[in-house]
């Protein structure tokens, strides 16, 4: 049971990982909230899920399932409200982007 | 009823975090439950519980769970690799797609999927268009692309909250 | 294998220099805000490791009030972004 959630917690760190890459290489905010906020989010969830598999059916085991859920709604709340803010905010899609949809729909 | 499901769900909340079954415990879980329902009950959101006690809900729930983690770890191997590949192949852009789910709770389930899923992201809800920034768009027909973004959950959620 | 656990979790505090790196450089206000809101998650992750290595259950229990306290204040921050009132 330990060697699981050891494994698992090696495996968010990794995750974690690619999603810091993330944030510092891509070119504009909403690309780098792609990549970032899920990334890292799923990487948490699996470290609380590697306590769990640690510890077994205890205190800690169970607070860290509690938490999974909190942290799911919670980062994908933010993440909704930090991309339509900073639409509104004026921050204008990168150079790479080729379609703006909502550009049109915001007027009316 | 509003009120008897949110003390319940507090209650539950409440010994869950703690892991403790002692009287006292209990008795302060009990006090916190009431002074909880009193303060924010008539912010509880569900409306409809008929649809709370129908079993078959909760089976397509459990399936719609491991297709959901199934595409969430898919996706996100996906973005690694354009994140770690040195020409970064990204293609942004908003797009926009039809939807045709018509209770609240429901497009805010298909919403928080949409933006859970690396790749997607959900900007705004406007009556039954949802527009959604996505890091490749690999298609100009919209049929394709909103079978891509939102076709895989959205029979399932239908059959959960409709 | 509690030795290795704490190497993970200084490569867990050396992946939040990364996020001060956003914050410090970010060219608009919305990139801070996206750092500020990934240091949050990074730190519950810092407590997840800590209950393992110190035996002590309390620390998840920081980590919950964390995860809560960091939504709140993206939220409010993502608000000031979009130039609402908070009660709107």
């Amino acid at each position: 049971m330990e060697i699981i959630g050891f494994i698992l917690i090696c495996l968010g760190i990794l995750f974690n990982f690619f999603g810091c890459i993330g944030l510092i290489r891509l070119p504009d905010v909403y690309n780098r909230l792609q990549s970032s906020t899920k990334c890292v989010t799923l990487g948490t969830c699996s470290i609380l899920l590697g306590v769990l598999f640690y510890t077994g059916i205890e205190g800690a085991g169970i607070r860290a399932l509690i938490a999974i859920p909190l942290l799911f709604f919670g980062a994908t709340v933010a993440a909704h409200a930090l991309v339509k803010g900073a639409y509104i905010f004026g921050v204008k899609l990168g150079d790479k982007s080729v379609k703006d949809d909502y550009k049109d729909a915001e007027k009316s | 009823m509003k009120y008897i499901a949110l003390f319940i769900i507090a209650l539950l909340f409440w010994l869950l975090l703690t892991f403790n079954l002692s009287i006292s415990n209990i008795v302060v879980g009990i006090v916190a439950a009431v002074a909880t329902c009193i303060l924010f009950g008539k912010h509880f959101a569900v409306t409809s519980f008929s649809k709370l006690l129908q079993p078959q809900r909760y089976f397509w729930f459990v399936v719609y769970l491991i297709i959901f983690i199934w595409e969430c770890l898919k996706a996100n191997f996906e973005v690694a690799y354009r994140v770690l590949h040195p020409a970064m192949p990204i293609k942004p852009g908003i797009v926009k797609i039809k939807i045709d789910l018509k209770t609240d709770i429901a497009k805010t389930t298909l919403a928080n999927s949409i933006t859970m899923t690396p790749g997607t992201i959900t900007v705004d809800i406007i009556d039954e268009y949802i527009y959604v920034h996505w890091i490749y768009i690999s298609t100009d027909n919209p049929e394709e692309y909103s079978q891509k973004v939102s076709g895989r959950f959205e029979k399932y959620i239908k059959k959960i909250f409709e | 294998m509690i030795d290795f656990l704490n190497i993970l979790l200084y490569v867990q505090i050396a992946l939040c220099t990364f996020c001060l790196y956003r914050i410090v450089r970010g060219p608009s206000i919305a990139d801070r805000i996206v750092g500020i809101d990934i240091f949050g998650i990074l730190v519950v992750g810092i407590c997840a490791i800590l209950t393992i290595t110190t035996k002590r259950s309390f620390i998840l229990d920081i980590g919950i009030a964390w995860i809560i306290l960091s939504f709140i204040g993206t939220l409010t921050l993502a608000k000031y972004l979009s130039g609402k009132k908070l009660n709107e």
